[in-house]
């Protein structure tokens, strides 16, 4: 094994390392997502690991969870171990790595018991003893000071209980490891707070800092700055696929963090300048539902507008309420009609001109088990009428019309949806919509798992689309895909607009930062109409 | 970009061949079946007289595969068809024969009482958001214990001849007018599946919930609808079969349930593979009826129903599976 002497980036090999994994590259297809990652972990500490969304940091940690098979010369040791190529997943967990990811993978209709049992495979000869088993899980939430009743069903539980649950299940897997034995483990967070209230996030790292302190260490992966600041003992940055710097907390400022995460390098592309000659078409007020709070904003034809921020901020509940896809309250008004958001159903937000292209493509924007034109034409239905009902000439007809406009391959209108790549699908339910010319189209992570080709023809579609005066509201995380395509961005915050970007500042980076920092400039008024 | 397409196109016409195969796989082993039988047993097998009586018997089966047909394009299963069926023969019967309503008004009364009853599964499904197994199970062991208390567990015979006359004793081209009322139904159904955007909204509710109702489709209307044209349609199949013997037996009728399933689901693999539709399913109800006959022609016994029916079924469903690469399907 080689091993590189010091380092500018901290990660030379200490005595205390449990964990190395050095040189980690990793390519999906030919597009290289880790570029020769190194990190260390050692024993009883928290390294916080950031980055921006596509930055390496979810791939890294399937790496390591031997998910994701790197590339030959990718070295992985734990506790002083290499471990062979392609990881062993099982192995893995079994040497002493506990995973939580955000969704928590507990079943809510189930008691805590049997959620903690389910990842135990301990041999029981004489079958379950519930109340042994009892006693043990409540002996383990008391060594944390949790007040949690071993019987009670998840989904009673707050949100907070229910992340315990999770991670002390996770350190329960830990203590029956090989690594255990010696007190040790290593326990991963896949972004275990976006949906906790700051007091819910100090008692999580109040577990935590107990965890830390039985001889486990700790990886946690988040976006957010300030609780990296008050947890760990040193923080990983990763940015477009490398470790961009390991430091040490107590010797970092949130501004360098920042400045880290973004990287120095501004994004090359410039949007080109759109004259907004719009009038006013779509005015939403006092929207909310889900996590948003509340939200008014007025758009003007031909106007593209991005909501972003961080995950669970209430930004992506924005498209689906608009559209009456989800439950809230509020007011739209749009030409001549005015929609009361509370009881909309989506077939009158329809009529009223709204569309909505959701971000779950398969689970909610097309039947994947139907062929394209049944897809592409669903909507326009009543324009497909010949004289014995609806004519299949004039579906294949449409749809051909939209495969040409839009580019999808293949170029086959009897193909399933769903064997369709996720660009072409997305660039039919795209058409869809389009066809219909709705006044406000809302998006929800219109070019999430989509290629760069087919996500440069989306947003031609889109300006196209605005050009001819459709108002476009898109919710997204992706800063870059924000930059390119809008007028104005609205930066949300605890379910609240807290920042709206908008001319010369929509760009990448300030994005990225608006979503990142906590302080923001008083002198910028929230929700500021562009002039 | 010419080489390219020329591919794809090949590739096309590939597939498009394996799918015709597919398509029309029921209908030639229907045909080697016929064949088979012609030449085992020609005499009593091949004659017009054995084809006119498999046509017209299992029309009301026909129907009650049909009515179930719709709920399950949209994603529902309505298990208390067949008890409809049998209730609206009893209600037919009773009116008819013991309170002495001219014929007409027990047909119409009891074709009523069939779309109430789909309109109460409807309003326990949408309503309380239970899941349509359970509140048909219900409903329909519910309907069985109506038939026995309504008939006192007896049969009921002696219903007005112009019913029996409509049904069975008519005929055009030697076989008897039930066959028809299937056929002319199969042809409507198909007509609205393929041809409708009603059809097309079923569908679509079916496939998935979400991505109707985010296209703008009123999904608990168009299940309410569903359900309601199963009772319907099941209680129009009940007064075939009260026509089918002039009489109504308070039990025969609910072991048609499972073949209306099985004729569904087996119709699901033909003419539009991966689709119910009323065409495979018509099919599929006379492809089982020439198998039982057949066989029973042979000299086997009465449980050879059963044999072909569930044999039949579960290798159809896995042939057709073992061509789309054993993908799973979404049955809605």
């Amino acid at each position: 094994m080689t091993v590189q002497p010091l380092d500018a980036l901290g990660v030379a090999p200490h005595d205390a390392d449990i964990l190395r994994m050095s040189h980690i590259r990793m390519k999906f297809g030919a597009v290289e997502v880790l570029k020769d990652v190194n990190l260390t972990l050692r024993r009883k500490e928290i390294v916080g690991l950031l980055g921006a969304n596509g930055s390496g940091k979810s791939t890294l940690i399937k790496v390591l969870a031997g998910f994701n098979s790197p590339e030959p010369n990718s070295v992985v040791r734990l506790w002083g171990e290499t471990l062979p190529l392609p990881l062993d997943a099982a192995r893995i967990r079994q040497m002493g790595v506990a995973f939580v990811h955000q969704h928590l993978a507990l079943v809510p209709s189930l008691s805590v018991i049997d959620n903690m049992l389910i990842s135990d495979t301990t041999r029981r000869p004489y079958g379950i003893r519930w109340r042994a088993e009892k006693r043990k899980i409540q002996a383990l939430l008391d060594e944390f000071g949790l007040a949690i009743d071993p019987t009670a069903t998840v989904e009673t539980l707050s949100p907070v209980e229910r992340a315990f649950v999770a991670i002390v299940r996770a350190f329960a897997e830990l203590r029956r490891s090989d690594a255990g034995r010696a007190g040790e483990g290593i326990l991963v967070l896949d972004e275990p707070t976006p949906f906790l209230s700051v007091e819910d996030v100090e008692k999580l790292f109040g577990v935590l800092r107990e965890i830390k302190k039985t001889g486990a260490s700790v990886i946690i992966v988040t976006h957010d700055i300030d609780e990296v600041l008050s947890l760990t003992d040193r923080v990983a940055v990763m940015r477009d696929g490398r470790l961009a710097a390991m430091m040490q907390t107590d010797q970092t400022t949130r501004q360098e963090i920042l400045d880290t995460i973004v990287g120095r390098a501004t994004s090359a592309y410039v949007r080109a300048p759109r004259t907004v000659p719009g009038v006013p078409n779509v005015s939403i007020k006092g929207l909310s539902g889900g996590r948003c709070v509340q939200f008014d904003a007025e758009i003007k034809t031909g106007e593209i507008i991005g909501v972003s921020g961080l995950i669970g901020s209430g930004f992506a509940d924005i498209p689906y309420l608009l559209f009456g896809a989800a439950q809230g309250a509020g007011q739209i008004s749009i030409g001549d009609s005015v929609l009361e958001v509370a009881g909309l159903p989506p077939a009158k937000a329809h009529e009223a001109g709204i569309a909505l292209l959701p971000g779950d493509r398969m689970g909610q924007g097309g039947v994947g088990s139907l062929s394209v034109a049944e897809n592409a034409t669903f909507l326009a239905l009543p324009r497909m009428k010949g004289p014995f009902g609806i004519s299949q000439a004039k579906m294949t007809a449409g749809t051909q019309a939209l495969i040409v406009a839009h580019d999808v391959r293949p170029a086959n209108p009897q193909a399933d949806l769903g064997n369709l790549s996720g660009g072409n699908q997305q660039k039919v339910l795209l058409g869809k919509w389009l066809a219909e010319k709705p006044k406000l189209l809302c998006l929800d992570e219109p070019t999430q798992g989509v290629d760069y080709g087919a996500r440069q023809q989306i947003f031609k579609a889109l300006d196209d689309a605005a050009a001819e005066g459709m108002s476009i509201i898109v919710a997204s995380t992706d800063h870059e895909q924000l930059a390119q395509l809008c007028d104005r961005v609205v930066v949300f915050r605890r379910g609240e607009p807290a920042l709206t970007l908008s001319g010369q500042d929509v760009t990448k980076d300030k994005i990225a930062r608006a979503c990142l920092a906590s302080d923001i400039p008083q002198s910028e008024q929230p929700m500021e109409v562009s002039a | 970009m010419t080489a390219q397409t020329t591919i794809a196109s090949s590739a096309f016409l590939q597939r498009n061949w394996a799918k015709d195969a597919e398509r029309f796989a029921l209908l030639g082993a229907w045909a080697i079946l016929i064949a088979i039988f012609a030449f085992a047993v020609p005499d009593t097998f091949f004659t017009w007289r054995t084809f006119s009586s498999m046509f017209g018997s299992q029309a009301v089966l026909v129907v009650l595969s049909l009515a179930i047909l719709v709920p399950l394009t949209a994603g529902d299963f309505d298990l208390s068809a067949a008890n409809v069926l049998v209730f609206s023969a009893m209600l037919v019967a009773v009116t008819n024969v013991q309170l002495g309503f001219p014929i007409g008004i027990s047909i119409v009364l009891a074709i009523a009482v069939g779309a109430f009853i789909g309109a109460i599964n409807a309003a326990f499904i949408l309503y309380f958001r239970i899941h349509s197994l359970i509140i048909t199970l219900g409903v329909g062991t519910f309907l069985q214990g109506l038939t026995l208390w309504m008939s006192q567990s007896q049969t009921i015979s002696g219903i007005s001849m112009g019913l029996v006359e409509m049904v069975v004793i008519n005929r055009l081209f030697g076989i008897p007018l039930a066959f028809y009322y299937g056929l002319a139904l199969a042809l409507v159904m198909w007509w609205v599946l393929e041809y409708t955007i009603a059809g097309r909204k079923l569908l679509f509710v079916g496939r998935g919930r979400e991505v109707a109702r985010l296209n703008g489709v009123k999904v608990d209307r168009v299940r309410m609808l569903s359900l309601v044209a199963s009772s319907t349609l099941a209680a129009i199949a009940g007064v075939l079969y009260a026509g089918m013997t002039g009489s109504a037996d308070p039990n025969s009728g609910t072991t048609l349930l499972l073949p209306a399933f099985a004729a569904a689901f087996l119709g699901a693999t033909t003419l539009y593979p991966g689709r119910f539709n009323p065409l495979g399913t018509l099919l599929s109800v006379y492809f089982l009826i020439t198998g039982i006959t057949g066989l029973t022609m042979l000299g086997a016994d009465a449980f050879v129903q059963s044999l072909f029916y569930g044999g039949a079924l579960v290798v159809a469903v896995s042939l057709s599976q073992l061509v789309r690469g054993r993908q799973p399907q979404s049955f809605g």
